[in-house]
């Protein structure tokens, strides 16, 4: 096996055994990017030296057998709206491509502290407004399972990288799915965590009431290791929550006999391609075989969380996307008559379509007479949605549903409709309007592409939801199979 | 013919508060540093930056609101109000919208003869501040304020003419000082006002057009603007025209309003709740310690001032104006009870010092002992007036006790009668042709004799008895 098929639980336990070295395992990963990133197009920049400098001091922990963490001297890659201080955070869009922050986010501080490779920044849709990767103003990035193919969005970057072998592990930043349609679509496993379970701290907002970091991994053990280097209260961000933070790793082998496991009908509707309800019912077969107990359940407002989404996103977005008027930093048109002239040359040259059409319809929607009738209306149908999770959660432990309507599209195929594009987020969705966790993992593939599923959990349970995806993992080897990058 | 209107004015005041650092961040809030050298990435509101509540802050904002009668909201909200403007880094501004801190309070002004009612108090963040070059063809952004902790008070339009709307900062001014959520310095622009004036014919009942009044720095200029303002509308109502709505300037040197802008560019501000931000709750045990904190207020202070000392309502405004000599005056008082006496210290010889030397009381010598002292002497006889100031400005600069400066300096007033008789004696020998006046029947003569003692004496005789010393031996 290459070691840069592994994961971070196998290489820790090399490394801990000595039979590997950081330098061997940064060396793999490194070469790995060299010999694949031409084709998948995981990453907007690497950030070698740092990367490099980071090597050598975890080698040191290790030798010296101090202050050694379970990722101490492994790669992560970082989405590319993450603050990593000194190396570009471009957002991918042409607005941000030259600027680089003087600060680190909270979640790269923690990860830096714990001794984790920051191996490289990675692309995603322009400022996360997307679901293909494709809105990126700097690159194009691929499905590794199938070149001609999207990697999903926004976090598509940190899916490829993971898929392809660049990179063991990635943060993402999910929204409206942003983790976990990637991840579905590149056969990985991705979560956003409760909201305030991660500080957001550094991540350039797009709906900062829906935004949270989340991490991306080969497995779902992978998954608990990150989410314990993750988590936990931040002063820097007001919406992060004081709460205890369990260890995300104990519990993942109980069994899950009488988890009462719930089936959302909204969520497994004609829409849904056959292929992905099949590969999904074959895992509530599966996880009922395993002791589970598994109930088809009705949220009615979760048809309304496509509409209640996009205006609310769209909202935050544009007043979030208004500070990049080429005044302090970033891209400034030139040629500018005065103040407003340079306004209006800057954002609309430095700005794509996808992110100009959001701001567009979230200024309509907190304008002057149209507020009470979008604003506050989607604000009060985000109550409605979040009332079907608490009800729900009174019957049953955890809901599972497909991540996607379909499996990954073909590059290009979506990008003239913005309309088919949000509509194939209504799986995700809801999770952010209520806050709640939610993971994809893989279930299955359908003409050589991966399937994800998706379990939500109740809020900062995160734990019961890794137990019944741990307990899935291992009776199937979906996780187990490696993209083969040809072309 | 002014007469056939009547003046409403709605105020809206900036205070600056007293926090060391920023609403959101923190990073300083001392006037006058380098240009952009007390900014962080959050106040610049660099991508990916949240900000983080100042708890002083809401403090400050509670306190005042209860000072003014307010009710303070138990759960406050804050909201954006988005508008590009290069001051303003994140092109929105975080205020609130719904929910403020306080609302529906008054003060009163005018000896209490006039209400001015309270619509709201919020708390928000200041802009930074353009600076313009002249013959330059770009402005330069120093965010150094950009962040701080700004409260918003606006009145209801109950101001009814300039002498109230000067009433009305300089009582509100006097309260924030007391209360010590804001210098008050208007010309530092830590307290800026914003009046907004309209006309209307009296007994009318819908509001006229009103102009909104910037660059106000001083309650001298509060009084002089708004008169300006109202005479200008008059006029134009008076030769038949219409006020436009708009934004006009005070220029001070010139003593005339300047049209800035007029509405038409008025912004849609979108406001809408700030996801960055959880909600304040303030709960009981937060507003009772506010409430516990807070101290004796200038009108309840003035109205004791009159009750408990006796005190002419002038010497009760003045000794009030600020809480540190209203203490000291308490503090005198509590000691010496002569407070007609105490309070003309205070407001004599204390006050032009404390002008002179541009120092506040607690930077220099003077105590509620050394004051009461010096009563004292001056009281039994010890020293008469004169002396005594100079005693006071000896111990307002170096803190020497008084006693002491009166040995040292042989101040003490000579009242002994048969110390004095002898001088008298030389001083009507010396001077026989005006005794002989005195004694024919001319009054004023004697002026002169108790003049010459004094001289004799140094200005140490006491006066009263030189006077009856001098008519007995006459």
């Amino acid at each position: 096996m290459n070691i840069y098929d592994m994961t971070l639980h196998q290489l820790r336990k090399m490394l801990s055994e000595g039979d590997i070295t950081v330098q061997e395992i940064y060396s793999s990963f490194a070469g790995r990017i060299e010999e694949v990133e031409s084709k998948v197009g995981a990453f907007v920049n690497l950030a070698s030296d740092i990367a490099e400098l980071q090597a050598h001091k975890a080698a040191d922990r290790w030798s010296e057998g101090r202050n050694v963490t379970p990722i101490t001297g492994l790669p992560v890659a970082i989405k590319d709206n993450i603050s990593l201080a000194g190396v570009p955070n471009t957002c991918s869009s042409k607005m941000l491509k030259n600027y680089i922050p003087p600060y680190n986010a909270t979640v790269v501080e923690k990860l830096a502290e714990d001794g984790a490779l920051f191996i490289g920044k990675t692309n995603l849709d322009e400022f996360a407004m997307g679901s293909s990767t494709e809105t990126s103003a700097l690159k194009i990035t691929r499905n590794p399972w199938n070149l001609d193919y999207v990697p999903g969005g926004s976090s598509g970057g940190s899916a490829a990288a993971v898929a392809a072998g660049e990179s063991p592990a990635a943060l993402g930043s999910d929204t409206g799915g942003s983790i976990r349609q990637p991840a579905s679509f590149c056969g990985v496993v991705g979560m956003k965590p409760t909201y305030g379970r991660v500080s957001r701290y550094g991540l350039v907002a797009f709906a900062g009431s829906l935004d949270q970091i989340g991490p991306i991994t080969r497995d779902v053990h992978d998954c608990a290791i990150m989410m314990n280097a993750l988590s936990g209260h931040d002063i820097c961000d007001s919406t992060s929550a004081d709460v205890p933070i369990p260890d995300h790793t104990t519990g993942l082998k109980q069994d899950i006999r009488g988890l009462r496991i719930g089936l959302p009908g909204e969520l497994f509707h004609e829409g849904i391609d056959a292929s992905i309800r099949e590969a999904v019912y074959a895992a509530v077969d599966l996880l009922t075989g395993m002791g589970a107990e598994c109930v088809e359940l009705s949220m009615p407002h979760l048809e309304y969380s496509v509409p209640v989404y996009y205006i609310l996103a769209t909202a935050e977005a544009g007043s979030n996307m208004a500070r990049y008027d080429g005044v302090q930093y970033g891209y400034r048109a030139s040629g500018a008559e005065d103040i407003l002239d340079m306004y209006i040359r800057t954002r609309s040259e430095g700005l794509g379509t996808e992110v100009k059409r959001r701001i567009m319809l979230g200024t309509y929607m907190l304008s002057s007479g149209y507020y009470d009738a979008f604003y506050l209306k989607a604000q009060k149908v985000r109550t409605l949605i979040k009332n079907d999770f608490d009800r729900a959660f009174t019957r049953v432990d955890l809901l599972l549903s497909p991540v996607t309507p379909t499996t990954a599209f073909k590059a290009g195929k979506r990008a003239d409709d913005p309309l088919q594009m949000y509509l194939s987020d209504i799986c995700t969705i809801p999770a952010n309007l209520a806050g709640l966790p939610a993971m994809s993992i893989p279930c299955g593939f359908d003409n050589g592409l991966p399937v994800g599923m998706q379990i939500i959990g109740k809020p900062f349970d995160e734990i019961t939801m890794l137990r019944a995806a741990y307990a899935y993992e291992q009776s199937t080897d979906w996780h187990k199979r490696r993209a083969v990058i040809t072309g | 013919m002014i007469m056939e209107y009547e003046v409403v004015i709605g105020m809206e005041i900036h205070a600056q508060l007293l926090t060391k650092s920023k609403l959101f961040c923190g990073c300083s809030t001392e006037f006058g540093a380098e240009p952009n050298s007390q900014c962080c990435p959050i106040c610049l509101g660099f991508p990916g930056s949240l900000p983080m509540m100042n708890r002083k802050a809401v403090d400050h904002i509670i306190t005042t609101a209860l000072a003014l009668n307010c009710t303070v909201a138990r759960e406050s909200i804050f909201a954006r109000k988005n508008y590009f403007y290069p001051d303003l880094p994140k092109a929105y501004q975080i205020s609130q919208d719904d929910q403020p801190l306080g609302e529906k309070g008054y003060l009163d002004i005018m000896d209490s003869s006039r209400r001015i009612r309270i619509r709201r108090i919020h708390l928000e963040e200041d802009a930074g501040k353009l600076v313009h070059t002249e013959g330059e063809p770009f402005s330069l952004v120093d965010y150094n304020r950009g962040g701080a902790s700004l409260m918003e008070i606006v009145t209801e339009p109950d101001i009814r003419s300039a002498e109230e709307a000067a009433a009305y900062i300089t009582e509100l001014r006097s309260i924030l000082r007391y209360i010590g959520v804001c210098d008050g310095n208007m010309e530092e622009g830590s307290l800026r006002c914003e009046p907004n004036i309209s006309l209307r014919l009296r007994g009318a009942k819908e509001f006229g057009v009103k102009v909104e009044l910037k660059n106000i720095n001083s309650i001298r200029a509060v009084q002089r603007g708004v008169a300006y303002e109202v005479e200008r509308q008059s006029q134009i109502l008076n030769e038949g025209g219409t006020v436009i709505q708009e934004t006009r300037r005070w220029d001070e040197a010139n003593g005339v309003t300047i049209s800035m802008r007029s509405k038409e560019e008025a912004h849609d501000y979108r406001y809408f709740p700030e996801a960055d931000l959880v909600r304040v709750v303030v709960d009981n045990a937060w507003l009772n310690r506010m409430a516990a904190a807070l101290p004796e207020l200038p009108q309840a202070r003035r109205e004791r001032f009159i009750a408990a000392y006796g005190l002419p309502a002038y010497d009760a405004g003045v000794l009030t104006e600020s809480k540190e000599i209203g203490d000291f005056f308490d503090k005198v008082a509590a000691i010496s009870h002569d407070y007609k006496a105490v309070s003309n210290w205070i407001m004599g010889e204390l006050m032009r010092l404390l002008n002179e030397t541009g120092q506040s009381l607690e930077q220099t010598h003077m105590t509620p002992e050394v004051l009461a002292e010096i009563i004292a002497l001056v009281d039994k006889g010890a020293i008469n007036l004169k002396s005594a100031k100079e005693v006071f400005e000896e111990s307002f600069r170096t803190g020497k006790a008084p006693s002491k400066i009166v040995a040292d300096r042989g101040m003490t007033q000579i009242s002994d009668e048969a110390a004095l008789s002898g001088i008298i004696e030389d001083v009507i020998a010396a001077n026989s042709k005006v005794a002989e006046d005195f004694q024919a029947g001319k009054e004023a003569a004697l002026g002169f004799l108790v003049g010459q003692v004094m001289k004799e004496t140094r200005g140490q005789a006491n006066p009263a008895i030189v006077n009856k010393l001098l008519r007995e031996k006459l």
